[in-house]
């Protein structure tokens, strides 16, 4: 009994043990459960977007750039078909033996084999690495025909830009390359960029990034954990990037640069009402599709040697004393402001007899003199000693004023280039700001024509011109075309302000700003002097560029001509007088002309400026007559195409 | 009469068949034929070398468990000693002409079958200790005397599986004897006792231990330690399972699984899998399952009159709680991966063999539940 008893006691124990054991794991399998429930339902989001993110891997696939157009529609910037070689870095097995296999198809050499082991490094295993973006169809065949033995290697049709006007269009146009870091660090391009993308560097490719970039596409693949593509699950096509038109015709600056050619030096022309520019070109000049792919030393190299510096956009970016292109603006702010009667006449007594001011002599560039001048005829024939005595009346801070109105001194186009100088306007104040001394008589004096301080670009001297050309109305220059400018409204809008006679609701003599498409002028007359004037210096015999004159009224224009020293000229030089060509290359006088056409019913401005080329009557002014008839003779085209017919392409 | 009957052990065979707990074969071939599908997913839903091998030893161990149910438990009783002996024979064998793969030696080749003994020793650990507390009287059990025999015995066996290396099987292996001893009565203080003890020793011990299975620890309470290394199975295995769901992902269609983001998923891993594809309900039912086959083990054990069938039944119920607990666990990141199979679940033979040895005993132990065990 007391045995079965124990055995009772013993059945008991076991049992309650057990009981004790069984509960604990009723507790234990709840942990479980309440586990189960916070990853499958409390975070079961979390958890789908890091599974998603495991087994989906996306590839962003490089957008179609914009392509860039002329006033005509004419492309300037194309995506060209081109043949790669890419390698996805998840097929090969030996990166090296595949590497030395297409070394041999394709001749690369050790620095182009380092560079691609460099660039392997960077990318992720999954990646794809660009052996080459530019292959011949020779080496691209070649590829295609050993393809079973090249593991990893996808020979690949993709686009690049492409300039068809190559190196006619590079200082307007740009070029596009790989991105720096710096680039990167732009938005648009930081927000759309691919690897392997090339974005602008210069010109309308940099500052219209935004424009032409467009947005990527994304390839989503389902992935193994090994990184394998299993199957594609999602594709957003890329998007090609919007057009950009420009007021630019091809054809007029393809002639410009051809004026250009074997000159350093710069043509602009603009419509003198709607400030499209129509030309601009830059001389010399290089190819902008060398940098698409990489430029190889030895041509870059000859690109930054050359002592004409092709790399400089003269247009905007290269600086030049005006010389007597400045003198129609001076003979305009003397009017303005009533310092002399156009009649007062001075007389010009040549070398011997030089204009003097406190004990300096300032000469006229002519040995033998003009003789007795007046306004008029000084400004026809250009004479020096006029334009002195008339800057002494003047004084250099009104003189200021009216050539900042015109436009000079400030930058023309904005932030489309970064490299767009901003010239020089000089006044007292700015002297004693930037100098901190005090401002001579001496300085006013040769100001007045155009030397000095004063510098100004290409292009502010043909908005100049064209300021004044239009009855002296603000325009707006511009060479990307502007949808929300009607060119129709601008143009009807000036001319019925011509032929009213306004009142004066503002002093125009003060320094006041002066919107678009309102006039600048004080006295109208004045205006019409200082055309008249230009139209003799040109027309008229005994004018500086009358050898380059036409008479039919069509093509007739009026301008002006400068000579711009780039150094003092001694006495010695005076003596010697030596002819352009007798001069070192480095120191001859840069060769300037400003005109506008048609003289009759003016559209167009233009400057021409050859650096180095001697006088402006004779090195500028016959380049600046071609080109004005070939604008004159498109003008209507142009017209009517910008009316909205553009069936003319 | 069938009561007297019994006890005379004069069973008929319809009374053998009466007595079967046909619920918990049903389980069995319930959580049996879940497995199959689980693993015909994991080699992404094609009939090849994993499933079909399974499906084999799967039909073959369950045939096994059905004729060695028949097996009196008595004679059961009388071998545990000897079953004993034979796993730490195989074991030592192990030690000596053990095959090794990725860097640990833990199977004997027997021809038709890469044996793990440490998985038999599970069960024999078991057997062998209910035997012994059978017939030790509730007085004698506090005595160290009679405490110091199990120790020995289950420090031998753990000692040689922490050998080969296999930390996970040496712990169940523990677990299941405290178990029983637990059961028999012991007093709470030493398990207290020795539980602050390990407490204390746990730096010591982990710093005895193998280089991965210290990373396998610390990456355990951070798995962003090493997230492509020692945390890569768990961080991915929360992932799988996370984003299955309350309805899962769909049978074969769980993508951390097929594109192979899911290390060892036939395995210790199965159940991640399972619940990627069958989400919150799925897991929730299996474990269901895995409630009821143990809830029918202890019933077993009530209905018993021996007391080694007893200690026999909580023991083994609470090693498959213990497996189960300690694999969910792992793969949910409660525990630190250690190695260790889902019952019946996962792919393995022997682990397949000794579950199986063990549910015959327990259905031994329901056929002959009247058998008094003499304690001889």
């Amino acid at each position: 009994m007391l045995n079965r008893g124990r055995n009772i006691e013993k059945g008991r124990v076991i049992t309650r043990r057990m009981f004790i054991l069984a509960a604990a794991k009723i507790l234990l399998f709840a942990g479980i459960s309440s586990r189960l429930y916070n990853l499958q339902i409390s975070d079961r989001e979390k958890y789908e977007i890091l599974s998603d993110k495991n087994r989906i891997r996306e590839w962003k696939t490089p957008p179609q750039r914009g392509i860039i157009l002329d006033n005509f529609n004419k492309v300037l910037a194309s995506n060209d078909r081109v043949f790669q070689l890419h390698l996805i870095l998840d097929e090969i097995n030996d990166f090296d033996v595949t590497i030395f296999k297409i070394k041999n198809l394709i001749g690369l050499d050790q620095f182009e084999i380092k560079k691609l082991y460099k660039k392997k490094e960077r990318l992720k295993p999954w990646d794809t690495l660009v052996v080459s973006d530019n292959l011949t169809w020779e080496q691209f065949s070649k590829i295609n025909l050993y393809l079973h033995e090249l593991e990893g290697a996808k020979p690949v049709l993709s686009t690049s830009r492409f300039y068809p006007y190559a190196n006619d269009l590079v200082h307007i146009v740009g070029y596009v390359g790989d991105a720096s870091l710096k680039d990167l660090e732009k938005p648009e391009i930081k927000e759309n960029f691919v690897p392997g993308l090339k974005v602008g560097k210069y010109g309308i490719e940099n500052s219209q990034e935004k424009m032409l970039i467009g947005n990527y596409g994304i390839k989503r693949y389902e992935v193994n954990a090994s990184g394998k593509r299993i199957s594609q699950i999602d594709y957003i096509k890329e998007r090609q990037g919007n057009k950009v038109n420009l007021t630019i015709d091809i054809e007029i600056q393809k002639y410009a640069q051809e004026l250009l050619k074997g000159k350093a030096g710069s043509i602009c022309a603009m419509d003198i009402y709607t400030g499209e520019v129509v030309a601009m070109a830059s001389s010399p000049t290089y190819d902008p599709n060398k940098f698409t792919h990489g430029i190889n030393q030895k041509d870059w190299q000859e690109i930054r040697n050359n002592p004409l510096k092709p790399l400089i956009n003269k247009s905007i970016a290269g600086l030049y004393s005006p010389g007597s292109t400045f003198k129609p603006l001076v003979a305009l702010a003397a009017l303005e402001y009533g310092i002399l009667d156009p009649d007062k006449t001075i007389r010009c007594k040549g070398h011997k007899h030089p204009y003097e001011l406190y004990g300096v002599k300032y000469h006229c560039w002519k040995k033998e003199g003009h003789g007795y001048m007046k306004l008029r005829n000084a400004i026809k024939q250009s004479c020096d000693i006029y334009f002195y005595e008339m800057a002494r009346l003047l004084g250099v801070d009104k003189l200021s004023i009216i050539a900042k109105r015109y436009g000079l001194g400030a930058n023309v186009l904005g932030d489309l280039y970064n490299d767009e100088k901003n010239g020089l306007v000089p006044d007292t104040k700015w002297k004693r700001r930037a100098l901190e001394q005090s401002w001579y008589l001496g300085e006013t004096v040769i100001n007045g024509i155009g030397q000095g301080y004063i510098q100004t670009t290409p292009l502010q001297l043909c908005l100049m011109t064209a300021q004044i050309a239009n009855g002296g109305y603000k325009i707006k220059p511009h060479i990307i075309k502007d949808d929300s400018i009607n060119y129709k409204d601008v143009i009807n809008k000036i001319k019925l302000d011509q032929s009213n006679f306004p009142l004066h609701e503002r002093n125009y003599l003060d320094d006041i700003k002066v919107e678009f498409y309102q006039r600048m002028y004080h006295r109208k007359s004045n205006i019409n002097f200082v055309l008249d004037a230009m139209f003799g210096s040109t027309n008229e015999q005994y004018g500086t560029s009358y050898k380059s004159r036409y008479d039919d009224p069509k093509y007739q224009f009026a301008g002006k001509t400068g000579t711009s020293q780039v150094r003092r000229i001694t006495d010695l030089d005076r003596e010697l007088d030596l002819d352009t060509d007798q001069i070192e290359y480095k120191k001859r006088d840069h060769a300037l002309y400003v005109a506008f056409a048609p003289y009759k019913d003016p559209r167009y401005a233009i400057s021409v400026i050859i650096e180095h080329g001697g006088s402006g009557s004779k090195a500028a002014a016959p380049l600046a007559s071609k080109l004005i008839k070939r604008i004159i003779d498109r003008h209507k085209l142009r017209e009517r195409y910008n009316n909205g017919n553009t069936s003319l392409a | 009469m069938l009561r007297e009957r019994i006890r005379a052990s004069n069973y008929s065979f319809l009374d053998k068949l009466r007595s079967i707990d046909y619920l918990l074969i049903l389980l069995i071939i319930a959580i049996g034929s879940i497995s199959v599908f689980a693993i015909y997913s994991t080699e992404g839903g094609k009939f090849s070398f994993y499933t079909k091998n399974h499906i084999i030893r799967l039909s073959i161990f369950f045939n096994l468990f059905l004729v060695l149910s028949f097996v009196r438990v008595s004679t059961w009783y009388k071998n545990a000693y000897l079953f004993y002996v034979v796993g730490l024979v195989l074991l030592i064998t192990v030690l000596f002409f053990g095959i090794s793969a990725s860097g640990a030696t833990r199977w004997i080749n027997l021809y038709f079958l890469n044996l793990q003994p440490s998985e038999l020793m599970k069960i024999a650990v078991i057997v062998c200790f209910a035997r012994y507390y059978h017939r030790i009287q509730n007085s004698d059990i506090q005595s160290y005397k009679f405490l110091i025999q199990p120790i020995i015995l289950l420090i031998i066996p753990c000692y040689l599986v922490i050998q080969q290396p296999d930390l996970g099987t040496s712990i169940l292996i523990a677990g299941s004897g405290i178990t029983i001893i637990w059961l028999a009565g012991l007093n709470i203080k030493y398990f207290v006792y020795s539980g602050l003890l390990l407490l204390v020793s746990l730096p010591f011990v982990i710093s005895v231990l193998k280089p991965y299975q210290k990373s396998r620890i610390l990456t355990f309470f951070n798995p962003d330690r090493d997230p492509l290394g020692a945390g890569y199975q768990i961080i991915q295995s929360k992932i799988a399972i996370g984003s299955g769901g309350f309805f899962g992902k769909g049978y074969l269609k769980g993508t951390q699984s097929y594109l192979e983001f899911l290390p060892e998923k036939h395995t210790d891993f199965i159940f991640t899998l399972f619940s990627e594809e069958f989400g919150f309900l799925g897991s929730i039912i299996l474990l269901f399952l895995y409630i009821l086959l143990i809830y029918r083990i202890i019933n077993v054990g009530l209905v018993s009159r021996s007391f080694f069938a007893k200690l026999y039944c909580f023991g083994f119920a609470t090693a498959i709680f213990l497996y189960v607990f300690v694999n969910i666990a792992m793969v949910l990141g409660m525990l630190p991966i250690v190695g260790a199979p889902l019952p019946i679940m996962s792919y393995g033979g022997s682990s397949l063999l000794s579950i199986m040895l063990g549910l015959s005993i327990v259905m031994s132990c329901k056929i002959y539940n009247q058998e008094q065990i003499s304690a001889y």
